[in-house]
């Protein structure tokens, strides 16, 4: 069991933030689809928390708290996934190196325990992080 | 009773079906049922009926609340914002239709204004990398009538483009592919074990970011040259094998995401994945095919490409067109402090930019188009609400395959709601009037409301 693990980021679509997405990003069920982190099972052995807790992802670009959750599309040790969304796009590495596109896929994150610390919906997150 | 409403257009993916049924109520105000479409594809009908939806133009307060203003006041502080900005940027157009798209295109050239769509961080890699090395491509309807190899590199349609293998890529019978799924040979490019990998009869799982290393080592094989015993965690074994499928086969296609265009080597990746294609017509019949993401992305491209001559990225505040990835950006120029206004439809960068953009774009003058409430929408001085492109009001659109389909109005819009055209067409005059002139030879507000 760790303070924190490294892992490397990636983030895409999910049919959950599809759906969630054009079911409206204020609710309830956008956070549920986009606001977690997918996991593998040997790394959540490395951290030591069950699934399902909260855990805080920080990288150079940012900080975050989102849901750990297993793989479901694993496994991929070393890996971690959220689904595209704010919550990924607070910690994901901005720079285009000069041709436009920000380096979506490829961020190195900790992670660690954040149980107590709640999971923000989209639009508070951003309003939240604009601020800063 | 209910009425049905037949061929009816999904907007919200490039895979655009085209056979949706949508049962409306008999005054044509109320979705009943949508058949045919995926969960994504319903929900986006189902929800343009919620009670709670948005009607009014509103105004961000000074404490960051919103209060409802009208139309009127709506369109004349976009077209103020716009006409005193030196270089607004005038960014998405992805999800609505190519007639206002080109409208947009009016505005942005009157004011001096740079026009960026999603491509920027979806699909502009690969735009940059067809210019570099061209691109070997075909119909989504020759795939499914010919292609006997399928792709799905970095990409994974399960998920993203749900209808997309029933329809057109590996579970149809075609012409010459009578025997669907059973005739066809998958291969799936990823770093995870997707929904999709898991259909596939190759399914290679790479080291993330080592895509431009495995699409070399392709070439190699395909020239029977030696390979080191591992490549991006791929052992030349399997290397040997995918590629002997890909040799032989009679119509084959690489389908490309997100996974090689966002990672590190970017538009490179593409290159090198365009001359796997190029090496493979050597051999046989090879196609390459962006998964657009957006609905009507790939049409913004084409409206930007027969009006200034580039896909994205196009920056008119010289007065003429400039194009260069990098730094006509929206991503580069909100970093670099570049622009001094931000104009939002048809996308939401509050939640698909880094957040380091997203703060820029809070800090000025902004107004976000959009039917939904989106996290642009909550951080912008001013959100437009419009009727939903493709539900509520018809228009042009391209699939990922750049042909041209016509979307349906299904339903009303609420009372009183304005689609984008027509509030591009208002915002298109007033900022002729506050720049002292009328767009030569550009329809009037009245012909496109009427259209
Ligand atoms: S696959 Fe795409 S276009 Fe087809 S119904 Fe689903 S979301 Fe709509």
């Amino acid at each position: 069991m760790a303070d924190s693990i490294s892992l490397n980021l990636i983030s895409g679509r999910t049919i959950q933030q599809g759906v969630a997405m054009e079911g409206g990003k204020e609710k309830p069920a956008y956070t549920d689809a986009c606001g977690i982190i997918e996991i593998d099972p040997a790394d959540f052995k490395r951290l030591g928390v069950y699934r399902n807790t909260n855990v805080r992802v920080t990288s150079d670009h940012g900080t975050v708290v989102v849901k750990a959750i297993e793989a479901t599309q694993g496994p991929h040790p070393g890996l971690a996934y959220i689904p595209m969304g704010p919550w990924a796009n607070a910690v994901v590495n901005p720079n285009t190196y000069g041709m436009g596109m920000p380096t979506f896929k490829g961020t190195p994150i900790q992670v660690s325990i954040a149980t107590n610390e709640p999971v923000l919906s989209s639009v508070k997150l951003v309003q939240k992080l604009v601020k800063e | 009773m209910a009425k049905t409403v037949t061929d009816v257009i999904c907007p919200f993916c490039g895979t655009l079906c085209d056979d949706l049924e949508v049962q409306v109520s008999d005054d044509g105000t109320k979705i009943l049922e949508v058949y045919n479409a995926c969960a994504i594809g319903a929900e986006k009908f189902l929800h343009s009926q919620a009670k709670d939806r948005i009607t009014r133009p509103r105004m961000q307060q000074e404490d960051g609340s919103y209060k409802e203003v009208s139309y009127d006041d709506a369109i004349e502080y976009t077209a103020q914002m716009l006409a005193n900005a030196k270089k607004p940027l005038m960014y998405g157009w992805s999800s609505t239709s190519c007639e206002a798209q080109s409208v947009g295109h009016e505005i942005a050239e009157t004011v001096g204004g740079v026009v960026d769509n999603t491509a920027t961080v979806c699909h502009g890699s690969s735009l940059i990398a067809i210019q570099d090395v061209g691109i070997p491509s075909c119909t989504l309807g020759e795939i499914k009538n010919r292609a006997d190899v399928v792709v799905f590199w970095g990409c994974n349609p399960s998920h993203a483009h749900p209808r997309h293998l029933s329809r057109y890529s590996i579970f149809p019978r075609g012409f010459f592919t009578g025997k669907g799924h059973k005739g066809r040979k998958m291969i799936v490019v990823d770093p995870r074990n997707t929904d999709t990998m898991k259909m596939a009869d190759i399914g290679l799982q790479l080291e993330q970011g080592r895509d431009y290393e495995l699409l070399s080592a392709l070439r190699v094989a395909f020239r029977g040259e030696d390979l080191p015993d591992v490549v991006a965690g791929i052992s030349k074994e399997r290397i040997f094998e995918a590629a002997e499928v890909l040799k032989n086969a009679r119509f084959g296609v690489i389908f490309f995401g997100m996974g090689v265009t966002q990672t590190l080597g970017k538009n490179h990746n593409i290159d090198e994945a365009i001359m796997v294609t190029k090496d493979l017509n050597e051999f046989t019949k090879f196609s390459i095919i962006a998964m657009r993401g957006h609905y009507n992305v790939t049409g913004s491209g084409a409206v930007l490409g027969w009006q200034f001559g580039f896909p994205f990225a196009t920056d008119l505040s010289r007065g003429f067109a400039r194009y260069n990835p990098g730094e006509t950006t929206s991503n580069d120029l909100l970093r670099r402090d570049e622009v001094d206004a931000v104009f939002v439809l048809g996308s939401d960068p509050g939640a698909h930019f880094p957040i380091s953009s997203v703060r820029k774009i809070a800090r000025l003058p902004s107004v976000a188009v959009d039917p939904h409430i989106t996290p642009t929408t909550e951080i912008s001085k001013l959100h437009v609400p419009v009727a939903f492109v493709g539900v509520e009001v018809g228009g042009c659109c391209y699939r990922m395959d750049n042909g041209p389909s016509e979307s349906r109005k299904v339903v009303e819009p609420p009372e009183g709601m304005m689609t984008d055209a027509e509030f591009l067409s208002r915002v298109r005059d007033r900022v002729g009037e506050l720049k002292g002139k009328a767009p030569v030879g550009s329809p009037s507000t009245a012909q496109v409301q009427g259209a």
